[in-house]
């Protein structure tokens, strides 16, 4: 097919740009990095090579959506879905493509997400992951679209759906239409979960607001990365509104966990073994269904 | 307590002295009718004039408008033989959203909604209709309910926002609303969705999957509030009307787009100027559209579920030779 054709022209195409656009971000320190949570100063080069985790305490740097595919599948095996989707501007917002623009110089990205297929370990998957660089990985139509169709995929080949959140929720700039993003998603998750498929959603820093309350929350299993901020309301609405004092660990994955909310917090250095296992562990034939 | 709008007072203040002049010329005997009719033709064209052509901001005002019907007020004008049903069976019940069974048009029914109070003392009651997870909870188990019986569901959407506390998200505020959804999307039974007052987010998306969604004249529909929006895209909280002009959150707006079905006519000056008529309009599009859902066989009606909410977004793509 026509798509497929041009997906294989442009499989590293998004890779390569954003990798650069990743990396310039660390410039303006040169070859120091300063962690942003324990202030240590660590040579940017060993930072990379530590997948972007504070060697002294821990803490996960955002990771980019290429990063992600680089470090999750299988070498070679990404083909990606939906390339040239863009957002257009429903509500006619004076500014918001001149925002969209700014985000796509930025970043490299077409959007705030990247969907396509490969492997992990061998094991066939759908993946999604967001980037938090694009306008904060906020979701509007473009967002709601390549999820919805990436998981139509999924129930087509009955494979599984890896999807990495990162994102400050709904996209303002769409209005309505970024809150009918949930609906639209949360009725592709619903055909996905009825097919009797897998889903691992993964939320890293920050997964908050629209995209919390809908798919982030809807995975068979519900995985984040340490210190993740996630949350439906943020801390300072909360403050602001309701003038409670915050515990200094609340809304973070830790927090999470502890209160029933996430099965597990997985380090980046063993997120993709993680994954691994838990393809493996449903790929077997099971009981009951054929 | 004065619930009046600052945009209509010329008007309630043009009406005061028409009042006074007809009581006059009772009282005393003096015959001020010419200027009685001449002031009550320049109120009804003041009236046009004010309620002819809202502006987004004053129909938020008048979604928020104390005295228009709440939940409950619909439900007991809609159902008869109703039964409230209380708790999520896991830590409590939410005063902030209501559920029961009932019956509409005859036939039995799940109806659900946000409830507000009338004042003070019965907002604290209500946490001004924002509920908690436990609220989204009850909902969901009542949902599965109607389910399991064949009953259609009828959610009446009044709220500016789930809960944003310290304890709601503790207890899964993202995680209650994001399971209302993906199961909403699923129901294999009809679900008729109104927005009558706010529909302040994910707070009234949690109630607003459906295969029928009406909105009253002036609620509104907005992924968040324009004091909201005016802070985070105009960075500033004093912009409101502007916002809400921006985020194109009216009846009229979302019917254009094509996110809802229809739009539920109010009286003029809004539902709080004669509840009874608001809810009989109500009462016909709900009972009407739940006889007709009825019929259609359930697989057709999740199919056409899953394409009313599938079509929705606005993007572009650029296709190769
Ligand atoms: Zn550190």
């Amino acid at each position: 097919m026509l798509k497929e054709i041009f997906n294989k022209k442009n499989r590293y195409a998004t890779l390569s740009s954003s990798d650069l656009a990743a990396r310039r971000e660390m410039i303006p320190e040169g070859i120091m990095t300063k962690c942003k949570n324990c202030g240590e100063l660590l040579l940017t080069k060993e930072l990379e090579k530590n997948l972007k985790v504070c060697p002294q305490c821990g803490y996960h740097f955002p990771f980019s959506a290429p990063e992600r595919l680089t470090l999750t599948l299988d070498e070679g095996s990404f083909v990606e879905y939906d390339a040239t989707m863009a957002s257009l501007n429903p509500l006619q917002n004076p500014d918001y493509m001149q925002k969209v623009e700014k985000s796509q110089a930025a970043s490299g990205l077409q959007e705030a997400i990247v969907t396509g297929e490969g492997t992990i370990s061998g094991n066939p998957v759908v993946i999604g992951v967001m980037d938090a660089r694009f306008i904060l990985g906020s979701m509007g139509s473009v967002v709601g679209e390549k999820i919805t169709r990436a998981v139509e995929r999924a129930i087509d080949k009955r494979w599984p759906v890896v999807l990495f959140c990162a994102s400050g929720g709904a996209r303002m700039q769409e209005g309505i239409f970024s809150l009918m993003q949930m609906a639209k998603t949360s009725a592709a998750f619903n055909r996905l979960s009825e097919a009797g498929l897998l889903y691992i959603s993964v939320l890293t820093n920050p997964t908050t607001g629209g995209v919390s309350a809908s798919f982030a929350m809807q995975g068979d299993f519900n995985i984040a990365e340490p210190g993740a901020y996630i949350a439906f309301a943020g801390a300072r609405v909360i403050e602001q509104t309701i003038r409670e004092k915050l515990p200094d660990d609340f809304q973070s994955a830790e927090f999470l966990v502890k209160h029933g909310m996430l099965d597990k917090v997985v380090p980046r250095k063993e997120l993709t073994q993680m994954l691994a296992s838990l393809l493996d562990l449903h790929k077997e034939a099971r009981l009951g269904v054929n | 307590m004065s619930t009046d709008l600052q945009f209509e007072r010329p008007l309630l203040e043009l009406r005061a002295k028409i009042d006074e002049l007809k009581k006059f010329t009772e009282e005393k005997g003096i015959d001020f009718s010419e200027e009685v009719e001449k002031l009550e033709d320049k109120a009804q064209e003041l009236e046009k004039t004010i309620y002819g052509e809202l502006k987004p901001m004053q129909r938020v005002q008048m979604s928020k408008h104390a005295g228009r019907p709440t939940t409950l007020d619909y439900i007991r004008g809609l159902t008869t033989e109703f039964i409230e049903l209380h708790g999520d069976r896991n830590f409590r019940d939410d005063p902030a959203l209501v559920g029961g069974i009932g019956r509409i048009a005859g036939l039995p029914v799940t109806i659900l909604g946000h409830q507000k109070g009338r004042n003070t003392k019965e907002n604290v009651f209500r946490n001004w209709g924002s509920a908690y997870p436990e609220g989204y909870r009850k909902a969901m188990r009542l949902m599965k309910q109607a389910e399991k019986f064949g009953r259609p569901v009828v959610c009446l959407i009044d709220t500016a926002g789930a809960y944003p506390g310290a304890a709601a998200e503790e207890r899964g505020q993202a995680e209650a609303i994001a399971t209302n959804l993906i199961t909403m999307a699923g129901l294999r039974v009809p679900i008729v969705c109104v927005v009558t007052g706010e529909g302040g987010s994910g707070g009234a998306l949690g109630l607003g999957i459906g295969d029928r969604v009406y909105m009253l004249e002036n609620a509104y529909y907005s992924v968040i509030s324009p004091e909201g929006a005016a802070a985070i895209l105009l960075r500033d909280a004093s912009q409101a009307a502007r916002a809400a002009d921006l985020l194109k959150l009216t009846s009229n707006d979302l019917l254009e787009f094509g996110i809802i079905d229809d739009i539920i006519k109010e009286p003029l000056g809004g539902a709080h100027r004669d509840p009874d008529n608001v809810i009989a309009g109500v009462k016909q599009v709900v009972s009407n559209t739940v006889v007709e859902l009825s019929k259609i066989p359930v697989d057709t009606l999740l199919q056409m579920r899953y394409d009313k909410y599938r079509s929705m977004g606005h993007f572009t793509e650029t296709t190769i030779e």
